[in-house]
């Protein structure tokens, strides 16, 4: 079968300016695709161009295997929930779900059966004869989703829709949201700038940056073995401590040497590396720098490093240390008794360690 | 902010009594000042000239009499014509009422598209349209004296509704534009998923939405092309000629005694259809007025 949406080659400028530059993407059905990124890494502009409401410079998409390059909107079935929920203000709520059938000059029969349908799927039927002036955030947001539920498309847009919720709704609605994709088995594209909400959502993502896709891949993949410093450093929070370090010896006998201060350089080995050697940056996730003894494994090894500072979290406590002259963070237990200006004693599983060249930033393992 | 930072919280109630009240005062004064012409108008309107001559200026009628009133609406004299005001009041009217409405649709099309259908040269488009606001009439005269002439429409109310339109969309199209540029082009982009074209968009979300800057075009179109004198005299011919010319007409035709009782009650009349659509309409007017400029 052929994908869902097949994006090839897409560029798009403004005037000289290269918005977003050679794009290729495609999902099958019933994926969830997350494009995240900084602000103005271009990709509100891309969801735009595949919803037709920008024009594209160059390349094609398809959609449900239809090539829908030059086709307008409304016929590339597609449905599209936005940042301002971008509700009709003087309509009802049923009139702003209906909108849609009845410029399409549906029955008024199945445009009731479908309202209540979806009314029902997203528990708005008190609402249905009230404006959007009257509703609250969460519930224009429901109304936004239902607008687009209701077309049943073959593809769900959406631009940014928890955006504009305080931050226990965004929670909320973000479960409603996974669960509403698990329920439809629907394909959905959805941009976001925040990267928590793409790991929870997606099935696969794109981050981006200045209009070129960074890396593509499962939430698992993007997090654990980022293709740069930018991924490794945008995706996860506390980001990815990245390390200045030497690599010296090869294969088996690789050493991975971190400068400590007021000690003896941190020496790791790591066997998996080969090929690699001279300066690179140590990228280790916080929660990869445990307290010694904690995780056990061949590639886990103990050094002490001075504690810094020591931010209990709740669940977790964070410890910053100071390796290769950077600040790292390390997640422990919540138990952890830490104080500052003391020598601790971490295990480094370095077989979860990602490497990158420094100057160019590209993965190296 | 504390007591102690401002200081009108520490006056006293009789201060603040005092200034309130101060301040009425001043504001009535005006409002007298601004309303005594007219209230000379409206006394003297209702006098017979016998009593103007001898009576005082500000003095109220010893005898009212409405006759100035029926004379001034149909039967003071425009040079030869002695109908009085009724058909050029109706000339107006018939000009009128097109000339709003279709400079105010135009208006509303021009608006919509600068504001939320951007294309290139837009920005220019409006410009220029801006621009046109603030053309003198009387340099528009004698081209527009051609184009009226070419058209043959000249001296037929066509003809002046046709020019009160021209000249009104500068300002129809800037009142709109700025109200529309308020809402959310998400709008449009929603719309247009909807399926949705250029003009349903138009009809089904943006008019309903335009009352208050609706109300703000009407009276202002309105107000200008009522009360317009020059386009009325240069472009009309006898019978087709405003309200506004033929007062002056009226004005200034008399012979041998000035009748000024009935030259006051035809300036009323001709001045009652606007005072009208302000009375009904005003509120609305300074609240599309700020909802048109503040955001916009």
């Amino acid at each position: 079968m052929s994908p869902i949406l097949e994006i090839q080659g897409l560029f798009k400028n403004y005037g000289s300016t290269e918005i977003l530059k050679d794009i290729n993407v495609s999902i099958e059905k019933g994926e969830f695709l997350v494009l995240v990124g900084p602000s103005g890494c271009g990709k509100s502009t891309l969801l735009n161009c595949i919803a037709g409401l920008e024009p594209i410079s160059g390349g094609t998409i398809r959609i449900g295997g239809l090539d829908m390059t030059q086709v307008s909107p409304k016929d590339r079935n597609i449905a599209m929930v936005f940042q301002s929920y971008a509700l009709y203000p003087t309509m009802t709520v049923a009139k702003n779900i209906t909108f849609g059938m009845q410029v399409r000059g549906v029955d008024k029969a199945t445009q009731a059966a479908k309202l209540a349908e979806v009314a029902r799927q997203l528990q708005i039927e008190a609402l249905l004869q009230r404006r959007p002036g009257q509703l609250s955030g969460g519930q224009r947001q429901r109304v936004a989703m239902g607008r687009a539920l209701v077309r049943d498309p073959a593809l769900f847009l959406f631009d940014e829709p928890l955006s504009n919720l305080d931050a226990k709704l965004r929670v909320e609605m973000r479960t409603e949201i996974k669960r509403l994709h698990q329920d439809l088995g629907a394909s959905m594209v959805y941009v976001t700038h925040d990267q928590i909400e793409a790991m929870t959502l997606a099935t696969k993502i794109v981050v981006m940056k200045g209009g070129v896709i960074q890396q593509m891949g499962t939430p698992a993949e993007i997090y654990t073995r980022p293709a740069n410093t930018f991924v490794a450093d945008f995706m996860g929070s506390p980001a990815m401590n990245l390390i200045p370090a030497r690599v010296s010896g090869n294969g088996a006998g690789s050493v991975v040497e971190v400068a400590r201060i007021g000690a003896e350089p941190l020496r790791l080995r790591d066997p998996r590396l080969t090929g690699v050697s001279g300066d690179i940056l140590l990228g280790l996730r916080p929660e990869d720098i445990t307290r010694a003894g904690q995780r056990s494994g061949d590639l886990v090894q103990d050094g002490a490093v001075t504690v810094e500072v020591v931010e209990p979290a709740g669940a977790d406590t964070y410890v910053v240390t100071r390796l290769g002259g950077k600040e790292v963070t390390s997640r422990l237990p919540a138990d952890t008794v830490a104080r500052p200006g003391e020598a601790l004693t971490f295990g480094f599983d370095l077989s979860k360690a990602s490497y990158f060249a420094p100057d160019s930033g590209q993965r190296l393992n | 902010m504390t007591d102690a930072t401002f200081p009108a919280a520490r006056q006293s109630r009789a201060t603040r009594i005092a200034l309130r009240w101060g301040l009425y005062l001043i504001l009535a004064v005006f409002a007298l000042w601004y309303l005594l012409p007219l209230f000379v108008m409206v006394t003297t309107s209702l006098k017979s000239l016998d009593e103007i001559r001898t009576g005082s200026l500000i003095a109220l009628p010893r005898e009212v009499t409405f006759e100035p009133w029926r004379t001034a609406w149909s039967g003071a004299c425009t040079g030869i014509q002695c109908e009085g005001l009724r058909p050029y009041f109706w000339n107006s009217v018939l000009l009128a009422v097109p000339a709003v409405l279709i400079s105010t649709l135009i208006g509303a099309l021009n608006g919509y598209v600068v504001a939320q259908w951007r294309f290139k040269g837009a920005n220019l488009i409006f410009s220029l349209m801006l621009f046109g606001c603030f053309i003198p009439f009387q340099v528009v005269l004698l081209p527009m004296a051609r184009t009226l002439g070419m058209l043959g429409i000249a001296g037929t109310i066509p003809g002046l509704i046709f020019v009160h339109v021209i000249y009104g969309i500068g300002f129809t199209t800037l009142f709109f534009r700025n109200y529309y540029v308020t809402i959310p082009s998400e709008l449009v982009k929603a719309a247009k998923i909807d399926g949705a074209g250029f003009f349903r968009i138009f009809w089904s979300i943006f008019l309903p939405l335009s009352l208050p800057i609706i109300v703000v075009t009407v009276i202002w179109q309105f107000t200008q092309i009522w009360n317009d004198f020059l386009f009325g005299v240069s472009f009309s011919q006898a019978g087709t000629q405003p309200v506004t010319v033929a007062l002056n007409n009226i004005v200034n035709s008399t012979t041998g005694v000035k009748e000024y009782n009935v030259d006051m009650a035809a300036a009323i009349i001709a001045a009652l259809p606007t005072l009208l659509v302000y009375v009904v309409a005003g509120k609305y007017f300074i609240r599309g007025l700020t909802a048109g400029s503040v955001k916009g």
